[in-house]
Order: structure tokens, then sequence, then C-alpha cells
């Protein structure tokens, strides 16, 4: 079967297309085959700085031919139908179609349309152009006087077609002055001779003869072997970094790899500043050096050159630019530590934060004032938590983090160190960002923990009181992790931290609640609130005034506003990281329908005893006595909620214990009697594994009941009593959770 | 790299010999050599010769040396590698031919960057210009991990579609040279080629100005006088191309813009002197633009515009 072979020749594509590119080409190309009814056994894209291209594998020679017939009008039919038929069917006479007969309907005309397959190159040559024509680019442009657009000039195309055993055909085409051909060339400087190519094996074998290595993956195995080896050479570690191998294999044809070093006075810049600089400005790798742990003074760079001389230029020069900008980072470091981080401060008052959230200054004015709050929860001294609160966002101001703005927090670290501040002021400025991902560390120092868990709330708050909550995909304020951050900041320091109280405190000064107490006639102040507040806290709000009561003294109203706006806000983002800690707790398999069940109980904000109940929770549900309960739980709502239904009533317990006929419906009222007061003790001393004891202890009453008593006696009362009994049932589990809610 | 060339003109020891020689290449390949735009300006871009020529369908080709201006870069005289006052060698080809990577790699090669030692690279870098309302696709030019030039496609100046599309490319002629002559510092830089006494550096000729333009673009420079400038060169470039309208055909474009380009360079001065604050940066870049906006649309009324 024939391979057909495809190379779009051009200018430098930016490094950072050329992937999403490479897979752009392939599906667009491919997919336009199938469509054709043009079906392949494999593709595979390359791609290059100067060259995008495909090899699709197993093509057939030609599209197969195909038949339709068309049924026309009736013989005799008018002129009208006839003509349109003809047309239709591509006809320019009657002669040329059939006539068949039907026992119901007649003679009518039947048109046979045979449509021969075409040949796949004449299919190739029209499907091409078209894609080069509409490539999706995330940005192209125009060049000369064409009106072309490519991502870079497009300068000429290979499009071969053709057996193993045979010459391949060259696919003409042409795309706004480009004809396509069999030629190409090689690597910019090392063979700029333009070649003939044949098929995929052809055209690989010749460009790497040519000093071009098409395949990316290659590529980069070849720069992080040669670098690894480079590194071994001379005693030290490379820095492994993928995102900068992404970007270095697709800035060159031929990659060899080559060490260079530095003055070793810049050792005094903190290491992750010497790496961020040589990294993003001169894309080169790091070494570390495994006797010290520290950075060695010298880089990797990966030139696209075989130079004759072995590269001494190429490192020479490199080597110079690498030294100017560790100056210009020395020169950052040195400057910054001219200031000290509270004199920062000032200035972020000129900074928003969010255009309707406000000013740097007054978000870091309240994370501190959260932080002091949450601080006696996390063990934290309230003083030093404030201070840290103050603090940990001053680095932002600094000349190293506006170059690198990756080196938030850490440098705050560096400086607060530099400064003589306490240890934990220092770890909190760089452990407060922390946890940014699922595989992140989570902060354990207390001061830490009080300002992340700070920043993390009032983010979210900040976000929640502007509706500007995540939807779907989109999620650019990172709420999401953000959330989830909170999550394990709490579940991996093992925090007893009520949720509701610290999000309603949080969401207070961001709501002006605490204004309204105080000027509750400031209607300007309401108005301005009015711009920035999500409508629906407005809505509920209004709702709740109109409520109230009109007599009620002005400040007693605010009050009410003050209480209900940040408590819908606190609710709102409860479910929020419910769905959240769901999430988190399948992944690490346990059940997120049990976290539904516990969340369906009123007040339930403290995450850690949540999971604590599920956990007890699921391995209850694991047991014997676990499945037979939950089974007699579901038969004993079934009963209940058909009858319920029939008779358009509800029944609530307690039952009447007069009225309880049989030992075994008095044996089961009073298990339910112990077992609730045991369950709630239980619960109440956050021992769960003795709340979920406590409740098997209904498991054998229930089953003797459901063996023994009939529920729907004929004597009415006795059947109201029992369906109360059941209700009991029901009310008993409510003291762990909704049993309603638990799937399986 | 031309080997009969006397040793003081050679570009890899004389400034002003790399300049001479990236002239020589350009009006080899049939450019207009011009000399600087007499005014201050922040980038060879600025100059009337490529912002006004690379609008409407005339052919043109140009280069030259121009003066470029940063208030802000300047480290009075105590950085080898900021300046405020700078060259830049422009090129400006229109439309862009198709060798024009060729060209670019040859005229290194005219001044002895050989491509067979040094590695150089084509890196992505998509150009913008707020003020000039004016952006480009092209890359940023790397020779062995230094950035040497930039090498843009214009695909808009002044708010217009470029058709034909121009090329331009544009040398930081001070790197280069520091390149070339080996030299880790701007102001050891060999300015005329010569040894001994009659050596003149680069810090012989510019160090002083530097320190005297830094105490200036920080320290001293008049506000009040720059703020009131500033609106009376946006006032003046308006008021010129109303005057200079005349129906289908624009008259007076060239003073207009110039009026544009005092008003970018004291808004430079302005930013400097820390006296705009962010909110009101942005505005001031918009009016820039606007009067840049109008002037391009004035010259597509002018004979070198292309107006019929």
């Amino acid at each position: 079967m024939p391979d057909l072979l495809l190379e779009l020749f051009s200018e430098e594509i930016p490094a950072r297309m050329q992937a999403q590119a490479a897979e752009t080409l392939r599906k667009l190309v491919t997919d336009a085959l199938v469509e054709r009814g043009l079906l392949y056994e494999g593709a595979k894209a390359f791609v290059t700085p100067r060259r995008l291209a495909l090899a699709v594998h197993g093509l057939p020679g030609r599209q197969s031919d195909t038949r339709e017939e068309r049924k026309g009008p009736r013989v005799g039919a008018p002129e009208g139908a006839v003509q349109g038929f003809l047309k239709s069917a591509g006809l320019t006479s009657l002669d040329q179609a059939t006539i068949q007969s039907d026992p119901k309907k007649g003679d009518f005309y039947v048109a046979v349309i045979e449509r021969p397959g075409r040949a796949t190159t004449e299919v190739i040559a029209e499907i091409v152009p078209q894609i080069v024509r509409t490539f999706p680019w995330p940005k192209s442009m125009r060049w000369g006087t064409g009106t072309m657009r490519w991502v870079r000039p497009l300068h000429s195309i290979v499009c071969t077609f053709g057996t193993e055993v045979e010459d391949p055909e060259v696919v003409r085409f042409e795309v706004e002055g480009i004809v396509s051909s069999n030629v190409t060339s090689g690597h910019r400087f090392l063979a700029p001779e333009t070649f003939e190519v044949r098929r995929l094996d052809d055209w690989m074998a010749k460009l790497e003869a040519a000093k071009v290595i098409v395949d990316r993956e290659r590529r980069k195995s070849i720069i992080m072997a040669d670098a690894r080896n480079l590194a071994l050479v001379h005693g030290l570690e490379l820095v492994e970094d993928e995102g900068l191998l992404e970007e270095v294999s697709g800035l060159v044809e031929w990659p060899v790899a080559l060490m260079g070093s530095f003055d070793e006075a810049f050792l005094d810049i903190p290491d992750e500043v010497i790496r961020a600089t040589i990294r993003a400005n001169q894309k080169c790798f790091v070494l570390k050096d495994p006797r010290t742990g520290r950075l060695a003074n010298r880089f990797i760079l990966v030139s696209n050159l075989a130079a004759s001389d072995d590269g001494v230029a190429i490192v020479a020069g490199n080597g110079r630019v690498i030294r100017a900008r560790l100056s210009d980072a020395k020169f950052f470091w040195d400057t910054d530590r001219k200031t000290r981080l509270e004199e920062r401060l000032g200035k972020f008052e000129q900074i928003t934060f969010h255009e309707k959230i406000g000013s740097q200054a007054e978000r870091i004015a309240r994370i501190a004032t959260l932080a002091r709050a949450i601080a006696p929860s996390v063990g934290a001294d309230p003083d030093a938590a404030e201070l840290a609160g103050r603090l940990v966002k001053a680095d932002l101001l600094t000349e190293v983090v506006g170059e690198f703005p990756e080196l938030q927090g850490l440098m705050g670290r560096y400086y607060a160190q530099g400064e003589g501040l306490p240890a934990e002021i220092a770890t909190a400025c760089e452990d407060h960002y922390k946890p940014q991902g699922p595989s992140d560390r989570v902060p354990s120092a207390p001061v830490s923990v009080a300002v992340a868990l700070a920043d993390k709330i009032d983010t979210l708050v900040g976000f929640w009181a502007i509706d500007e909550k995540p939807t779907g995909s989109k999620d650019p304020y990172a709420l999401r992790r953000a959330a989830l951050g909170v999550v394990r900041i709490i579940l991996d320091n093992k925090l007893r931290l009520p949720l509701r109280p610290l999000l309603v405190s949080a969401a207070r000064p961001l709501l002006g609640e605490g204004h309204f107490e105080a000027h509750p006639h400031d209607v300007f102040r309401l108005e301005s609130l009015a711009d920035k507040v999500v409508s629906e806290l407005l809505r509920n709000l209004a709702r709740r005034l109109l409520q109230a009561d009109p007599n009620a003294a002005p400040e007693d109203v605010a009050r009410v506003e003050g209480a209900s706006m940040s408590g819908d806000l606190a609710d709102d983002l409860i479910a929020f990281f419910a769905e959240r800690l769901k999430v988190h707790v399948r992944e690490r398999g346990a059940r997120h329908d049990l976290v539904d069940a516990v969340f369906a109980l009123p007040e339930q904000d403290d995450l850690l005893m949540i999971v604590a109940r599920v956990d007890a929770l699921q391995r209850f549900l694991e047991t014997e006595d676990g499945r037979t309960l939950l089974a007699g739980y579901r038969r004993a709502v079934n009963i209940l909620r058909i009858e319920e239904k029939k008779d358009g009533a509800r029944y609530e317990g307690p039952a009447d214990a007069a009225l309880l006929a049989e030992p075994a419906e008095q044996r089961l009222a009073e298990a339910i009697e112990t077992v609730k007061a045991e369950a709630a003790r239980a619960v109440a001393e956050e021992h769960f594994q003795g709340a979920m004891a406590a409740l098997a202890q209904l498991r054998a009453p229930v089953d003797a009941f459901f063996e023994a008593v009939t529920v729907n006696a004929s004597d009415s009362a006795l059947r109201v009593n029992r369906l109360r009994l059941l209700d009991e049932i029901r009310a008993a589990t409510r003291a762990i959770a909704d049993f309603d809610r638990i799937e399986g | 790299m031309d080997t009969a060339l006397p040793p003081h003109m050679r570009p890899d020891k004389s400034f002003q010999g790399l300049l001479l020689t990236l002239q020589r290449f350009w009006a080899d390949q049939g450019c207009v050599i011009l000399q600087p735009y007499d005014m201050e300006v922040g980038a060879g871009t600025f100059h009337p010769a490529t912002t006004l020529r690379a609008l409407g369908p005339r052919h043109w080709k140009a280069a030259y040396v121009q003066p470029s201006r940063r208030p802000k870069d300047g480290r009075y005289g105590e950085n080898p590698n900021r300046l405020q006052h700078y060259y830049q060698f422009q090129v400006i080809l229109k439309p862009s031919p198709d060798n024009l990577q060729d060209l670019y790699l040859q005229s290194l090669a005219a001044i002895g960057i050989d491509t067979r030692l040094h590695d150089v690279r084509f890196v992505e870098d998509d150009w913008e210009s707020p003020t000039l309302g004016a952006w480009g696709l092209g890359w940023e030019c790397w020779c062995d991990g230094m950035e040497v030039s930039q090498f843009t496609y214009f695909q808009q100046v002044a708010g217009f579609e470029c058709a034909p599309v121009a090329g331009e490319l544009t040398y930081g002629l001070e790197r280069l040279a520091m390149y070339v002559q080996g030299v880790e510092n701007v102001y050891d830089l060999n300015f005329n080629g010569r040894d001994g006494a009659e050596r003149v550096s680069y810090g012989d000729v510019f160090k002083q100005a530097e320190q005297e333009y830094s105490r200036h673009n920080f320290e001293h420079a008049d506000t009040d006088m720059l703020l009131e400038q500033f609106r009376m060169a946006e006032g003046a470039c308006t008021r010129y191309l109303a005057a200079g309208d005349a129906g289908e055909r624009h008259l007076m474009v060239l003073p207009a813009y110039d009026q544009c380009i005092k008003a970018s360079h004291v808004f430079n001065l302005l930013d400097a002197r820390g006296v705009i604050s962010v909110t009101e940066r942005q505005s001031y870049i918009l009016r820039v633009r606007e009067l840049a906006k109008a002037c391009g649309a004035a010259w597509l009324k002018t004979e070198a515009g292309g107006a019929a």
C-alpha cells in the first residue's frame, strides 16, 4: 500500500507552537482523507524549527467506485418534475434514465449515478492546499506581496506518494505560488544544499545526513543523554527541567550540548535566582554539585551547530552573556536587601489587587487580621501570625520578583532571613503560597499554616463576594486550587477549625458589614457596594429586609443585613469546600457519597471531623453489621415512603410505648432508645468508631422486627405506631449521617 | 568579512568600521542609505523612513543608523551594558524579499560573524509598539546566546494593515560591536579602530553624556515644561493635520508626524522622571497612538503613501 510524505518548509516556527502544530497537521490531513473514503494504517507527524511534516502509511491508491440509484418521478409526470429530476441527477435527457416498474406505484424513472473513485493523489492535491491555507496557527502572518498566512514565511512543500517498490510520484499542487515538489534542504548552516527525497525513510535518512533530526522526541533524548554525560564527566548532576527541554528541542535541528562556566563569586546569589536567570534569559540548564548540594558555577547550553572549533567560540559567547545576566541579578539581589520588607508596604496602597475587590494594601490588612484570628486554633502566636500576614506579600515589590515572578515567596524568605526576622516569619513568606498543586508540600509550621489559610480564605471570600466563581473549566483565579489547599492544610495538620465562623468573619470587611452596623443609613456606601457585590447576595438581603420587622430600629435592620450577607456567602462557599473535599477523599480511595451523606447533616463545617466520620462510616459499612443494617434501614425507609404517600401523611417518632404489642417491636424500641443515647454521646465525644458500634446494636433488633412484625397491621393504631417506630430508625441513623445519600 | 579593509576600518576592531560595513552591505542590496532622523526617538522604527514608508503600496528599501534614546535605561555610565542613548542600525525592505533571512546572515558574515563557528538562532519574538499602533511577527536573532538583532515582518502600522509587508531588521550596534571586538564593557569599545594615542574609545565619546543625561532624565528634567510640551506637541500635531487636509489628498503629514515623535519622546522623559502613574501611563500611550494613527491615515493620502 502506498504512503504519503508531506513536508512544509518555512522560516523558524516558534518553539512553543511546534508540538501542537504537528498534532493538528496529523489530525487535519488524516480526518480529511477518511472523510473522503481513504482509510490509512498509520500516521506520524514531525516538527523541527523549520519544518512541519507528516507521513501517512498504508493508503489505498484510489477511492472505491460508488454507485447510487436515484428514484425519479413516475412515467408521464409533468414536465417540471422531470426537469428537476434530470437536473438533480446530472442527466441531459430521459434516455439516460432507466424505467422501473412497481406493482403499486406503476412505472417510474431511475437514474443510476456511477462515480468512479478518484486517484488518491488527486484527493491529496485537493486536501493539502486547503489545509495549508486555513491552518489554525495561534498567530499567523503575511509576508512580501502575498495574501497567504502562515506562522512565518513558507518556502517550499514536499509531497510524495507511492509504494515501497516504486519511485513515489510527486503530488502536484500549488499554494499561492509555492509548487509542491520532492526537493528539500538540510540544516541551515551545516548542510544548506537542496536534495531530492522519496519516502519517509529516505527523507529521514537524508535529512539526518544533512544534520537535521526530524523527530522531536529523539532530539529531546539526545539532549538529555548528552547533558547528563557532560555533567557526569565533571562530577556534577544535571538539574533536570522538562519545560526547558521542551523549548530547547524546538530551537534546534541538530542539538549539540556544550558546557560553560561562570565566576564562582556569583554563587553568593541564591541558587533559585541563578537558575531562573540562566533558564529564562539564556535557555540553559544548570548543574548541581553533589558534594555541596548547591549549584555549581557551570551551565549547559544546547547549540544548533557542530562547530568547526568544537564549540569553543559558542561557549565563550554564551558565558559572556550569562555573566552579564548574573551581574544584573546580583545587582537586583543586592539592591533588594537594602530595603526592609516592612518599608515596602506603603506602596501597596497604589496597587490594585482586583478592580472590584480593592487594593493590595487592603487585602494584606485583611490577611493579617484573619491570620491573627486563626492563630489560636492552629497553635500559632497571634502577634507572629499577624506580622507574617503583613509581610508575606512584600517581596512582590522587589526587583528579583519583578524580574522572575515565579520566585515570589521564596525571595520573601531570603529577605526576611537577611533582615533577621524570626525564622517562623521567613518560613511563612515562602510557605503561605503552598500547597500550589496536588503534589506540592503542605505547610506545617503554625505561623505558616495561619497565614496560608488566611491568604486562601481571603482570596475565596473576595471572589465569592463579587461573583467570580469558577464555572466549568474556567477558573482564572485558581479558586479550586485555593479551596483544595485549605482542605489539605486542615486535614494534613489535623486542625479543628470550624469553617463557617471563619468565612463569616473574613467576608464581613469585604461586604462592608461592620461599616453598616456603625452607619446604618449610609446610602452612598450601600450604592457603591451594589456595584461590587454579587447581585444574588443583595437579592437575599433585600428579601430579608422585606421580611424584617418594619418597626425595627435601623441598627437592628443593619445587623440583620450583615449577618445574612456574609452568612449566605459562607454557606455557598462551604458547599464549594464540600465539592473539593469529595475530590480529595476520592483520590485517597474513600467514598465520595459518604462525604455527601455527612455533609447533608446540619452545621457540618469542621472538615477534620467530617473526614473522621466518613472514615468510621466507611469501615462500618464494610462489616456484616453495617451492610445488614443499611439493608434494614432501606427496607424501613421504603415502607415509610410508600405508606406516607398512600396516606398523604408524615409519620414521625417517637412511638407510643403503650401500643408496642409484639416483643420484637418492644425490643426494637428499647434498642433505639439505647442506640440514640449512646451514639449521641459518642458523637459528642468525637468517638465515631464508638458511634458506629452503638449503631451496630440496631442490626439484630431491626432484623428481628421485620422477621416477626407486620407493619401494616389491620388495627390502624398499631399500624401508625409501627410506622412511627420505623421513623425512629431513620432518626437514630441521623446521628451519624444521612443514610439516604449512601450509594451502592 | 572583507580582508582587504585597512585595520582601522575592520568591523572587529572599530565601532565606526562596523557601522560603515553594514551601510556598505545594504547599499549593495539596493537600499537608499539615509542619515539619522534629526529628532529624539526611542527606536529606529520611529524614523518616518520606516513608520510612514511601511504604509501604502509603494516599494521601498532603506538603511540608516538611528541614535535612540531610552531615558529610563540610563545608569549614570556605571552599567557595562545599559545606555540611555545608543545606536540602532535599521533596514527596511518593502516588500520583504524571499531571501531576507539569507541577506541578514550575509550581513553578519560581512561584519565577521562566521556561522560555522557561531551559533546563530532565530528565537520567537513578536514585536509590538503600542505608541505607534504597530505590530509584527518575527524573531530576536541570537548569536551564541546574545540577542544581536530584531527581525520583524510588519503586519500593521499606525493601525493600518501593511500590504505589501515590509521586513525590518534592527541591529543593536553596541552589542554587536562588543561581540565582534570581544569587549565586556561598552565603554571599552574601540570607536575609531586606531591604537595607542590615536585610539578613541566609546567611553571617550559617550561616557560623560551618559552621566549627564542620567542626572537629567531621572533628577532634573523639568517636568512642568515637559507636561506642557506634551500638550503643545499633541495640539500642534492635530492642527497641522487639519491644516494639511485637502480632501482626497494630504499636504502636510511629515511636520505633523514630527510632533507625534516629539510627544512620544517627552512621554518617555516624563516616565523616567516617575511622574506618570500606572493608570495615567496607559492614557498617555493611547494619546500618542491616536496621533500616530492620524498621521498614518494622512500619509496614505500623499504621493509617497501611494495615493493616485
